[in-house]
């Protein structure tokens, strides 16, 4: 990239939001993808959205590639930039307006996701949307992914909350689609195909989204099987029973192991899986379900089922699963985190193909995840100075993502296609898929500046 | 360089939210995830170390809220501090670096004696006709920093006025050595003189070897590892002589050094059993909150605990001391948001990054202020030092004060001066 062209740049963002140097570039050439690393020409900072519109114009009529980045810590290599420029939104962190009457928060893209949840539950309200990064990750992010979370199975994910967005698109032009009316149906609904869009078709710069009263009470249990078969069918019974509980997480044998031997949380060594589950609303209600929970989970010969009676017992019941990702990351230097996801019915197969994989390829797969909507965490313990376990690693994956794929599932969850995912796309997608994807691209970004090369 | 740490670090950017200066910066220079990516990139040879480099890894407060947060126990802090600490033993240290690290603070009598000008400075009064004449602005910014941020000096360092035994009251129930910290010591002498009184009022015979030494905390953040291990040989030695229950220190900063012994000295038997012993004072108090609750007197006070980063992301601690402030009758206890966010202090951070520790400091002192407390209550003397002049600037209702002064002053019925 010519150096004037970088000075102007500067010249829009202001000289301390604009990093050129070798150092601040070097870092910027990752998020949180294994293995993906790709080098940006400069990263801008902006504080304002006509800086975002100016930088848009300038880029389109140069040719130079566009790719947004919130805090970076997408797990599909979305947010890299190969000799691009990079647009991270965490300046732009203002909450705009809670609207209480009519149930709506808006926002700028950097907001960090956990920052509006504090803001709403203060006023009694709630955003359910809780990625694992929610603590980091920004809202701008979430919107571009679609993030899911740990309460997908009740209150769904982000595009269920996103009612309306201001976007930059690829040429400067600014596009509002949706708002706060709650039924509008006046052309393409466009909002929803902007949400996971991976930054492939625009730049949000104001998200309005959608609230709900919060919950007013929650029961949170904890219950241990010594096979796999039992608690998946526990899952499949909960539902069944017509309780749609907000969290339904389960860990596997491998996870179990490595918990024990990290947080001695005095987890028995013959267990199966454990399942998480918390049940939410009002109180009669919680009650009448946790109830119901616990008969399921005892007909299903659980080997230790336990209800907290304080939120300090809560948390400590949820600890094995809080500490999954860490128990797992601290076997082995290099983790992989993967979200095969499967229709629920089917996580006893796809965790029997996870093992499989596993064993077929010699390597250890540890597995926990969202039991309930079926979104699996399949998380490889390796090394990635040992070139051939990591290719193990990957060819094991390739069986995993088809398995989910002939489950009836997808090859992501909650990550996205990214880079690392792009190979696998065609598989699920299809010819036509891929031809109605590119269309919709082509139709936004003509010239295909805006974070080329990513999902396609 | 610990390869195998650097490695470890899976960038899921955890550390992002609880970074300070990540906080203040937004920038991936600014984080924990990029100074490993760093030093990742400068052991493969990709960067060199360069000033704009060394510029980025600097700013690193070492305060550890990055090893708290992290999934897969990298410690950034530790790391960064390592990076210099290697530097510094190809490099050598610097002429005044040197003559304070190995000629002062091992020998606390020519520290306490160093320091005996500043008492008088503050003595006869021209601290404050010099402050008056805005004196201290002729000189560097570093000195106007380090003269704003002293509080009056006791008029002798404690370890020359405290007895060497402190006796138990009523039944002996162990023995404790205590570790003197050198601030505290030297600043704090009333706090540690609290520590003790209340030590000694649960039973405990509380020996403070005059012969003790620095910690050997300001050589590892000078990068001194050798210096450090001389001053561990030497507290190992005059502590190992006694027979203690525990080693006892209210300087969460010493705390967290003293430790890492076992590690400091290659896991020598000794090192390991000496670290093993030690206790922050608020730990072992917290053993016996039945025995206390009889003893503590009302105090009316609103208080909010200060979680320094020494004792909460060093060494863990963060319940023991709420449920020691819990038992004093009459006080409220509230908590501040991101009470375990760093103050700004950071060692000698302060003076060496001064517009990011204030902009770290504003951020505290705006956490303080949203609960309203009278007291802020921490357990770390860089922590009284550096909130001491940010409140005195920006929050004058608010007092700072150690924790064990707050519960002697319960103890004794008498409200905190």
């Amino acid at each position: 990239m010519e150096p004037t062209f970088i000075d102007t740049l500067r010249g829009i963002v202001g000289p301390d939001h604009t990093l050129s140097d070798r150092e601040s570039l070097a870092l910027y050439g990752y998020d949180s993808t294994p293995e993906l690393e790709a080098r940006p020409a400069v990263v801008l900072l902006p504080g304002h959205r006509d800086e975002i519109i100016r930088v848009m114009e300038l880029c389109h009529g140069a040719g130079v590639s566009v790719t947004p980045r919130g805090s970076g810590t997408n797990l599909s290599g979305g947010s890299l930039s190969a000799g691009g420029v990079v647009i991270q939104t965490s300046r732009m962190n203002r909450i705009l307006e809670l609207d209480e009457e009519n149930l709506t928060a808006t926002v700028e893209p950097g907001v960090i996701t956990s920052t509006l949840h504090r803001e709403v539950e203060r006023r009694g309200l709630f955003y359910p949307p809780d990625p694992g990064s929610m603590n980091i990750s920004t809202l701008g992010g979430n919107v571009a992914e679609n993030s899911g979370g740990l309460r997908g199975l009740k209150y769904g994910v982000t595009a269920d909350y996103v009612m309306g967005l201001e976007t930059v698109l690829a040429d400067g032009s600014l596009l509002t689609t949706g708002g706060k009316a709650v039924k509008d149906v006046a052309g393409y609904t466009t909002t929803p195909l902007l949400v996971s869009s991976e930054g492939t078709l625009g730049l949000f710069t104001a998200i309005t989204v959608k609230l709900i009263p919060k919950p007013r009470t929650k029961a949170t249990m904890l219950a241990h099987f010594t096979t796999m078969e039992e608690a998946a069918l526990t899952v499949s019974a909960i539902i069944a029973a017509k309780v749609i509980p907000a969290t339904l997480e389960f860990l596997d044998q491998v996870t179990i192991r490595c918990v024990e031997a990290y947080a001695h949380v005095g987890l028995p060594l013959d267990v199966a899986a454990v399942l998480l589950i918390e049940v939410d609303g009002h109180p009669a209600v919680v009650a009448e379900e946790a109830a119901a929970v616990e008969a399921i989970c005892r007909g299903h010969r659980a080997s230790l089922f336990q209800t907290a009676a304080t939120p300090e017992e809560a948390l400590n019941l949820a600890t094995a699963r809080r500490t999954a990702l860490s128990a797992l990351a601290r076997v082995k230097p290099t983790t992989i985190l993967e979200d095969a996801t499967v229709p629920r019915s089917c996580i006893a197969p796809m965790l029997q193909a996870i093992q499989d994989a596993a064993d077929r390829h010699r390597v250890t797969i540890g597995t926990f995840g969202h039991a309930g909507d079926g979104n699996l965490h399949p998380t490889c313990l390796t090394d990635e100075r040992d070139q051939d376990e990591i290719r193990r690693a990957h060819a094991a994956f390739t069986e995993i993502f088809e398995a989910a794929i002939a489950l009836g599932g997808t090859i992501t969850g909650e990550h996205g296609v990214g880079l690392a995912k792009k190979k696998y796309l065609p598989r699920l997608v299809g010819e036509t898929g891929i031809r109605i994807m590119r269309g919709i691209k082509a139709a936004f970004d003509p010239q295909g500046t805006l974070n080329p090369g990513k999902i396609f | 360089m610990d390869e195998l740490s650097l490695i470890t670090c899976m960038r899921c950017g955890t550390c992002l939210a609880t970074c300070p200066t990540y906080r203040e910066t937004y920038l991936e220079s600014g984080s924990p995830r990029g100074r490993v990516a760093l030093l990742r990139k400068v052991l493969e040879g990709e960067l060199e170390q360069s000033e704009r480099l060394l510029g980025f890894l600097a700013l690193c407060l070492d305060c550890q809220a990055c090893a708290t947060a992290c999934p897969s126990g990298v410690n950034a802090g530790s790391l960064v501090a390592e990076f210099f600490g290697e530097r510094t033993a190809a490099q050598g240290l610097g002429g005044m670096e040197r003559l304070i690290l190995r000629h002062l603070l091992p020998h606390p009598d020519r520290l306490e004696a160093a320091t005996t000008p500043l008492r008088l400075y503050q003595r006869v009064g021209l601290q404050r006709l010099v402050r008056r004449m805005g004196f201290l602005k002729l000189f560097p910014p570093i000195i106007e920093r380090m003269d704003g941020l002293l509080p009056s000096l006791p008029s002798r360092p404690l370890r020359q006025t405290i007895d060497e035994v402190t006796p138990p009251q009523g039944t002996e129930r162990g023995t404790v050595g205590f570790f003197l910290g050198c601030v505290m010591s030297l600043v704090f002498a009333e706090a540690s003189r609290a520590s003790i009184q209340l030590l000694s009022a649960l039973g405990y015979r509380v020996i403070t070897p005059r012969e003790q030494v620095c910690c050997g905390a300001p050589n590892m953040l000078a990068g001194d590892l050798e210096g450090l291990r001389g001053e561990a040989r030497r507290n190992l030695s005059v502590f190992g002589q006694l027979q203690v229950d525990y080693i006892v220190t209210d300087c969460g900063g010493c705390g967290a050094e003293l430790k890492r012994y076992g590690h400091h000295l290659d896991h020598l038997p000794e090192a390991e059993a000496f670290s093993a012993k030690v206790r922050d004072i608020s730990q072992l108090l917290a053993q016996h909150t039945d025995e206390l609750g009889t003893m503590l007197q009302p105090l009316p006070v609103t208080v909010t605990w200060h979680d320094a980063c020494h004792i909460a992301h060093c060494q863990g601690i963060r319940r023991e001391p709420r449920e020691l402030l819990r038992l004093i009758p009459g006080l409220e206890l509230r908590e501040m948001a991101d009470a375990d966010a760093c103050c700004g202090s950071g060692g000698d951070y302060n003076l060496r990054q001064p517009e990011m520790a204030d902009r770290v400091l504003a951020r505290k002192l705006e956490s303080i202020a949203t609960t309203g407390a009278d007291v802020v209550v921490t357990g770390n003397p860089g922590c009284l030092l550096q909130l001491r002049q940010g409140l005195a600037k920006g929050l004058p209702q608010t007092r700072v004060q150690h924790l064990t002064e707050l519960l002697a002053a319960s103890l004794t019925g008498q409200p905190p001066g």
